[in-house]
């Protein structure tokens, strides 16, 4: 995406104010294209043996190879290949039966090679497609994204500025540098331009980032936490003028870490764009920051100035040819992809359009079905994971996903409650107790003493209690009233604290007062 | 065993007269470090020399031989190792300001196989900074001297090995050749050092000067001895990618064979003639003609390509160099210059290597980073690749009719200290006949073939065999070195000032 459509004066970080977003999407039509790390979850990194655990303490998962000791050499891992092959199978991509790894030599003080082990003009995996769905007034509307490429690199180190107050380079005193992230294996995805999404653009990449993240996951390839940094966005966008056919200068933000931002960071990047050009300017080919707090971006360093990364085959590593019977054998082996799971889950659920979409937009697609495989019925499942759960995550403001309740655990509340040894009152609390980390569902029963009160002696001492303390409520009932054994059961209901299945008691009283 | 006898002993027979207990490990080192202790003072051919250490090593040996141990024939052998393989008890600087001092948390595979063979490493050897080099003069650390005339140049990049051995300061030597560095201060100090298919020996922990070109391989004074470090450290390794698994060729066992009967031998036409010393031209024309009195057919053959091959070579390994000596940046390890708090990362960076790297790296990284900069690249490091594929197609023809190939190992004689040192070219011409088989990747040998009738210096004749049929090449040399030794009466190295 290269050639400027204006000549107006350059115009990058403090620039003309934006325009409305309906307004430019009247004069403009967005051209989109994304890069997506993923960090991906096998045991070692890309080039050495070192552990890849998220959190460990600083430089304590390197080695020789990953801190470029002189002498060390990179032996690639397998496991990041085969990860590697199975995402660009899953995106319909042909996979090369050759090809090699390339260094990308630029100097950064995280980078303990100063070059990064990446892949240059072959990748593994190349000219794929992938349909993503958007919600529109009219109805979803589907779009095919396309697949320019996905090859496989090197994660860099961390660098953390101190001293200072902003915790930026500028301004501190000193920098550390944890190289346990070096090495670490990244599968880089790269979109063809998408072109033709109109006002729909900010939700089109946002659906494209989501379905993604969805279709690595259940490749499990990876965690795809994107609050941890296992996937990152960078977002490239351009306009031009609407019924144009020139590509406009594209900027490309980097640094877009959640769903939110990345629609965010397209919609602010076409009104800022817009208003640059709307004021005779010209859009700079540069790199921008996103910016979670603002939602919008800055300018970090412009392409004018760009680096050249004097790529070349890494002469380390020898080059990586996947034989067609590997990549037959693991093109048959991939489980379910999350577009075929959800017409599946659709048809046999019973459930409409919308009662799809809001399983989607509450991203709690995996969850329910993993509710319904551990036994649930898919109606409960699907009542706990919108209704109560999707509550306390918006509370709690955490993704759905991470609330700390597992599927297996909603499907045994569900269960207890079917038994009848739960009411849905008692449940709630069950789940208040997991969601506290008081243990499974039924360590929470035992411990919080929930369980309903439906063993007949226990009860049946409550119900002569009651009966006897309202003899008048009794004798309406003995002379037909039944409805004068609403009292009774209120009794009842009083001296178990509830955990009377009120239902049982009301049988009981009806039984003891001869009414059937 | 007096110390004389020992240091005068071949590698086989020391490491025999261990085993049998006639001397031991200790024994030999001792005598070894006095010899060094000696002599080292004039040649200069170690960076690092540690009695204790070596000693500590020396015992542990002959601790493991009484416990009934064989780690093998050359359990209880010192050698001298070049200082561009890392080492976990000695420091390791490549022969540059910016490792001063570094000592390397782990052994190069070379290192630990050398190790596990029960060898004992007497020091670190000077060689060129980085490798970079055909004289031993680019190192940081002073110039080392050729032990038969100490006012030239012992060879390069491996020149403090081949000057240790030539002075017989170790009697086996270890070297990395990536485009001649083991061949070129063989031949010019009058040793047998081979260059082993690449991918026969591993790199991992060699400091790595050009990766697709690397290669370690042995220096020693005699062609059993070169054969036999060369099997002691050679084979598979899976930390070394390029690492070529199959079996270390039979190269012992060859070196032991030691005839040509009925071998062909082709006679590459392109190394030869004008520019080339007369001195080292009659010596070599004399050595064909011995090849062909012991029963080889000798044809000549023409290898039009390796005429490019110079060229291509000073693209591909500056343009490698350049990437791979990007780590040196202060970070974590080495040299660090500026650092006062007042300067950023990158300052810091570049004052240290402003500083730390010496001017023929410097040369090469910016030689390199030309060639592989955008719009350059297909012009430079482009064609350079399709040289190589040309070279190595120009072999393959080659040894479709013949069974190896010979040359002169390099174009003269030792050459005086200085006197290439302000001209750069005149300097990658002593790599001129090493450089094909580098760039084809197959396996090489220099084995010493007379001394120049113009200067008395040592002539090396350069033996090239297909990739992994490095066993030819020890055939070849050892048929060589027993015929000449024969006439001469004796090993060549007897009539070296240095000799013992
Ligand atoms: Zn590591």
């Amino acid at each position: 995406m290269v050639g400027a459509v204006t000549n107006g004066p350059a115009t990058s970080g403090v620039g003309p104010a934006p325009v409305a977003f309906d307004d430019a999407m009247r004069s403009y039509e967005p051209v989109l294209g994304l890069e997506t790390h993923v960090e991906l979850g096998t045991a070692s990194k890309m080039f050495c043996s070192c552990a890849t655990a998220f959190g460990a303490a600083p430089n304590t998962q390197v080695c020789p190879v990953c801190l470029a000791l002189p002498g060390s050499l990179p032996v690639v891992n397998g496991a990041a290949v085969e990860s590697a092959i199975r995402l660009g199978l899953a995106l319909n991509c042909s996979v090369a039966s050759w090809c090699r790894f390339a260094r990308k030599n630029y100097f950064y003080p995280d980078m303990p090679k100063n070059y990064q082990i990446s892949q240059y003009d072959e990748p593994l995996c190349s000219d794929g497609y992938l349909d993503v769905t958007v919600d529109t007034p009219e109805g979803p509307r589907e779009f095919r994204v396309e697949i320019e490429r996905v090859h496989m690199e090197e994660d860099t180190g961390k660098t953390a500025h101190m001293g200072g107050a902003t915790g930026r380079i500028h301004g501190a005193e000193y920098s550390i540098v944890d190289y346990n992230r070096a090495g670490i294996p990244l599968l880089e995805i790269v979109t063809k331009p998408i072109e033709h999404t109109g006002e729909l653009a900010p939700q089109v990449a946002r659906a494209y980032v989501a379905e993604l993240r969805d279709l690595v996951r259940s490749l499990g390839i990876s965690d795809v936490r994107m609050e941890q940094g296992s996937l990152r966005c960078d977002v490239n966008v351009s306009l031009m003028p609407r019924g144009g056919t020139e590509w406009g200068t594209r900027s490309e933000t980097k640094n877009v870490n959640s769903l939110r931002s990345v629609e965010r960071a397209v919609r602010s990047e076409i009104e800022r764009q817009a208003g640059v050009l709307n004021s005779g300017g010209r859009v700079v080919q540069e790199t921008r920051h996103f910016q979670e707090n603002t939602g919008t971006s800055v300018p970090g360093r412009s392409k004018e100035e760009a680096q050249d990364y004097r790529y070349f085959p890494d002469p380390d590593l020898v080059p990586v040819a996947p034989s067609a019977e590997w990549v037959e054998e693991l093109r048959a082996t991939l489980p379910e992809l999350p577009a075929a799971k959800r017409a599946r889950i659709k048809a046999e659920w019973s459930l409409s359009d919308e009662e799809l979409r809001d399983l989607v937009n509450a991203d709690a697609i995996e969850l329910v079905a993993a509710t319904v495989e551990a036994g649930a019925p898919p109606a409960d499942a699907r009542k706990w994971w919108l209704n109560e759960l999707s509550r306390r995550a918006t509370e709690t403001e955490v993704e759905l996903a991470d609330l700390p309740i597992t599927p297996e655990q909603v499907a045994r509340v569900v269960a207890l409650v079917a038994e009848g040894a739960l009411t849905n009152k008692l449940a709630r609390q069950v789940v208040d107790g997991v969601l506290n980390g008081e243990g499974d569902p039924d360590t929470v029963v035992e411990a919080r003493g929930l369980k309903v009160v439906s063993d007949d002696s226990a009860l049946g001492a409550a119900v002569d209690e009651a009966i006897a303390g309202d003899p008048d409520a009794a004798e309406k009932v003995r002379n037909g009233k039944v409805a004068a054994a609403g009292a009774l059961v209120g009794a009842v209901m009083r001296a178990t604290r509830g955990q009377a299945d009120a239902g049982r008691a009301r049988a009981l009283i009806l039984e003891r007062l001869g009414v059937q | 065993m007096t110390a004389s006898e020992i240091v005068r002993m071949t590698a086989a027979e020391l490491g025999a007269a261990v085993r049998s207990g006639q001397t031991s490990a200790e024994e030999a080192t001792g005598a070894y470090l006095d010899r060094v202790a000696e002599v080292d003072g004039q040649v200069n051919a170690f960076l690092h020399v540690d009695r204790d250490t070596a000693l500590a090593q020396a015992r542990a040996v002959d601790a493991r031989l009484a416990a009934g141990e064989d780690p093998g024939p050359l359990a209880g052998v010192p050698v001298a190792h070049k200082d561009v393989f890392t080492t976990a008890d000695m420091p390791t600087t490549a022969a540059s300001r910016i490792l001063e001092g570094w000592r390397p948390p782990y052994d190069a595979t070379v290192t630990a196989r050398l190790r596990q063979a029960g060898m004992v490493v007497l020091g670190k050897t000077n060689m060129d900074e980085f490798a970079m080099g055909s004289s031993t003069e680019n190192s940081a650390y002073g110039v080392t001297r050729n032990p038969w005339d100490l006012d030239r140049i012992p060879g390069g990049s491996s020149g403090g090995s081949s000057a240790a051995v030539a002075a017989f300061e170790a009697p086996l030597a270890t070297g990395t050749d990536t485009g001649g560095s083991i061949r070129q201060p063989a031949a010019v100090c009058g040793l047998v050092g081979a260059k082993p298919t690449y991918g026969g020996s591993s790199r991992y922990g060699l400091i790595a000067f050009a990766s697709s070109l690397d290669t370690p391989g042995p220096l020693a004074r005699n062609v059993l001895d070169a054969a036999l470090l060369h099997e002691a450290f050679s084979g598979h390794d899976p930390r070394d990618s390029t690492s070529v698994d199959a079996p270390v060729p039979p190269v012992v066992e060859a070196a032991r064979r030691a005839d040509v009967e009925g071998l062909r031998v082709g006679v590459v036409k392109e190394l030869g003639g004008e520019g080339y010393q007369p001195g080292v031209l009659r010596r070599f024309t004399e050595a064909v003609e011995l090849l062909e009195s012991l029963g080889a057919k000798v044809v000549e053959v023409s290898c039009p390509s390796f005429d490019a091959a110079l060229a291509a070579y000073y693209l591909i390994a500056p343009s490698e160099c350049s990437s791979n000596l990007a780590r040196f940046d202060a970070m974590r390890y080495g040299l660090r210059v500026g650092d006062d708090g007042t300067r950023s990362a990158e300052e810091v960076m570049s004052l240290t290597r402003a500083e730390g790297f010496g001017p023929e790296v410097k040369r090469r990284i910016i030689l390199g980073t030309y060639a592989l900069s955008s719009g350059y690249y297909d012009a430079y490091y482009g064609s350079a690749q399709q040289v190589r594929t040309l070279i190595k197609r120009d072999f393959d023809a080659a040894f479709e009719n013949v069974d190896v190939l010979v040359s002169p190992t390099t174009p003269t004689t030792a050459f005086p200290l200085g006197e290439r040192t302000g001209d750069p070219m005149a300097m990658y011409l002593a790599d001129l006949c090493t450089i094909p088989a580098n760039l084809a990747g197959n396996a090489a040998l220099s084995v010493p073939c007379g001394l120049a009738d113009e200067d008395n210096l040592p002539v090396g004749l350069q033996i090239m065999a297909p990739a992994l049929a490095d066993d030819r090449t020890y055939r070849v040399a050892a048929a060589v070195e027993a015929a000449l030794a024969d006439r001469r009466g004796g090993p060549l190295l007897a009539g070296s000032a240095f000799a013992v």
